[in-house]
């Protein structure tokens, strides 16, 4: 498992553009290596954005971000519910045993200790007897309980959650909270973009509020203020879909 | 009945030979097409056929009736296409499916146009529906060539394929290269379409492509089955086209693709996944 600390992620400046409309202005500071940080904001403040663009999606419109103490291939990232196409025809084990990709390779064979482990996972995540099933078969939650299964496969040190318990039923919810904080007890670094504050202030020591520009980074408690989540609404109102990238002077 | 289903093949060269083509067609569209069908790109598929037909009609009037000159033309022009409709819906607002349909619409007529400036109406009909019955040995063996080279490839990649496809953030996250394996995966399309186009035409080779596919869906729930399948059904269609294509004097590449449509009837209807009759099966369990 992870031994020394997990990798820090730092942003000097950084600014983001999606589909050449602005995404994230002008947000420096770090995530220290074994956060938990919750990502929160407003529809369309650029969390989805910032989690791609840490997993090099795409690159930085301007300023810099830097992986500290990790490769590229060592982060997992958990998509959107949405973002994956559930009418694919695959099976549970086959969609969790990707999680052995770093070790496997794109063209290697699959070993029985692969299959095993994800086996393992299968069960950890409280799915066991779903081997075979087909995941349009699966309910949100079980589908999400499948991708939770094939991040512990990953063992990665970063872990990028988008959104992970949209359209997830509170059990599942409470099973996967336990997973997370696992890993943060491994000391790896995770980062979560979620909507339910109430559920942040109860798991995620910290937090990083953006409305396209940063509003607050830190605590979760001094970070989630009725001040700041204003602010935060406010200048999601005053948005302006055809602004160009960046209209503050750098 | 035996004399029925196996004598035309016994008696006949040509019979023989369009066996032997469209086993090697079913054996590469075929499973080319369920990926087709899982990445929702079955006009794609179409696109490309349809934009081979300029670059074959080129070498047609360069070089006359000659495969080598057709299949190196019809490549070229295939992958224009394939890359420059891919371009337009990235750079502008269109999407990818209304980019393919005006490039494959202009492809159709500029290539009708070239083959009628210098051939007879035969020839466009021979360019169109193909020659499956008149497979010569280099035909024969550029297809067989095609079949070999898009299996081998689908075997090395079929992991990447698979991912880029359900979960692209995924192969992204894990350092997959995302969008060489799309490329790859056109340039098979392209190929295929190229080989099965002395076959069976540029208008009717993406239908051995896309019905067989769209039939494996409803028999199988995992890809590589549905690519098995695919390529079962697709010579199946093959054979009971061609027999019956001998029996009542049919044009050959209509009749394969009439058994292929057939087929897909029959497994909408009948198949064991999600077809009608599935459903209907499944309903009743859950009353009970």
């Amino acid at each position: 498992m992870v031994s020394a600390a997990g990798p820090a992620v730092r942003l000097h400046d950084l600014t983001l553009t999606y589909r050449r409309h602005p995404a994230v202005h002008h947000l420096s500071g770090r995530f220290a290596p074994g956060s938990l940080t919750a990502l929160v904001g407003p529809n369309g403040a650029g969390k989805s954005t910032l989690l791609k663009a840490i997993m090099g999606a795409m690159r930085p419109h301007a300023g810099r971000l830097e992986l500290d103490g990790i490769d590229r291939q060592d982060i997992a990232y958990l998509p959107q519910l949405a973002e994956l196409d559930r009418s694919f025809p695959i099976n549970v084990l086959d969609l969790v045993a990707l999680g052995a990709w770093r070790r496997v390779g794109m063209f290697g064979r699959l070993a029985g200790s692969h299959v095993e482990q994800a086996r393992e996972a299968i069960a950890a995540v409280g799915l066991a007897g779903f081997e075979r099933r087909v995941i349009g078969t699966l309910s949100g939650g079980q589908l999400q309980r499948a991708l939770f299964a094939r991040m512990l496969l990953q063992d990665a040190r970063l872990l990028l959650l988008d959104e992970p318990f949209a359209a997830v039923d509170a059990r599942t919810t409470r099973d996967l909270l336990a997973l997370i904080a696992r890993w943060h007890g491994e000391g790896r670094t995770i980062v979560a973009v979620l909507h339910d504050l109430e559920l942040v202030r109860a798991h995620f020591p910290e937090a990083l509020l953006i409305a396209r520009e940063p509003v607050a980074w830190g605590a979760t408690a001094a970070v989630l203020s009725p001040a700041n989540l204003l602010a935060a609404r406010r200048m999601s109102e005053a948005w302006d879909e055809a602004a160009p990238p960046c209209a503050q002077a750098a | 009945m035996l004399d029925l289903l196996a004598g035309p093949f016994l008696d006949y060269g040509f019979m023989r030979r369009a066996l032997v083509g469209c086993l090697a067609l079913s054996l590469g569209a075929c499973p080319l097409g369920v990926l087709l069908v899982l990445r929702r790109m079955s006009l794609v598929g179409d696109a490309m056929a349809h934009a081979i037909l300029p670059g074959a009609a080129i070498g047609f009037l360069v070089a006359g009736l000659s495969v080598v000159a057709m299949t190196i033309g019809g490549v070229v022009t295939g992958l224009t296409v394939a890359l420059l409709a891919g371009l337009v819906s990235r750079l502008t607002p269109l999407r990818e499916d209304a980019s393919f349909a005006a490039f494959y619409l202009v492809s159709l007529g500029l290539g009708v146009l070239l083959v009628s400036m210098r051939g007879s109406s035969v020839d466009l009909l021979h360019v169109l529906f193909g020659t499956v019955l008149a497979l010569d040995n280099a035909a024969l063996v550029l297809i067989a060539a095609i079949a070999s080279v898009t299996m081998l490839t689908l075997a090395v990649l079929h992991r990447a394929l698979i991912v880029e496809c359900l979960d692209p953030g995924f192969l992204r996250a894990v350092g997959g290269h995302g969008m060489l394996v799309h490329m790859l995966f056109l340039a098979l399309v392209v190929l295929n379409l190229v080989g099965g186009f002395h076959a069976l035409g540029t208008l009717m080779v993406v239908g051995i492509m896309m019905l067989p596919a769209a039939s494996a869906r409803f028999w199988s729930e995992n890809v590589a089955g549905q690519m098995a399948v695919a390529s079962l059904l697709g010579f199946a269609a093959c054979v009971t086209g061609l027999l019956f294509s001998y029996h009542h004097s049919l044009p050959a590449s209509p009749a394969i693709i009439l058994a292929a449509g057939a087929i897909y009837g029959a497994s909408v209807l009948l198949g064991r996944h999600g077809s009608l009759l599935a459903s209907a099966l499944r309903l009743r369990h859950l009353q009970h």
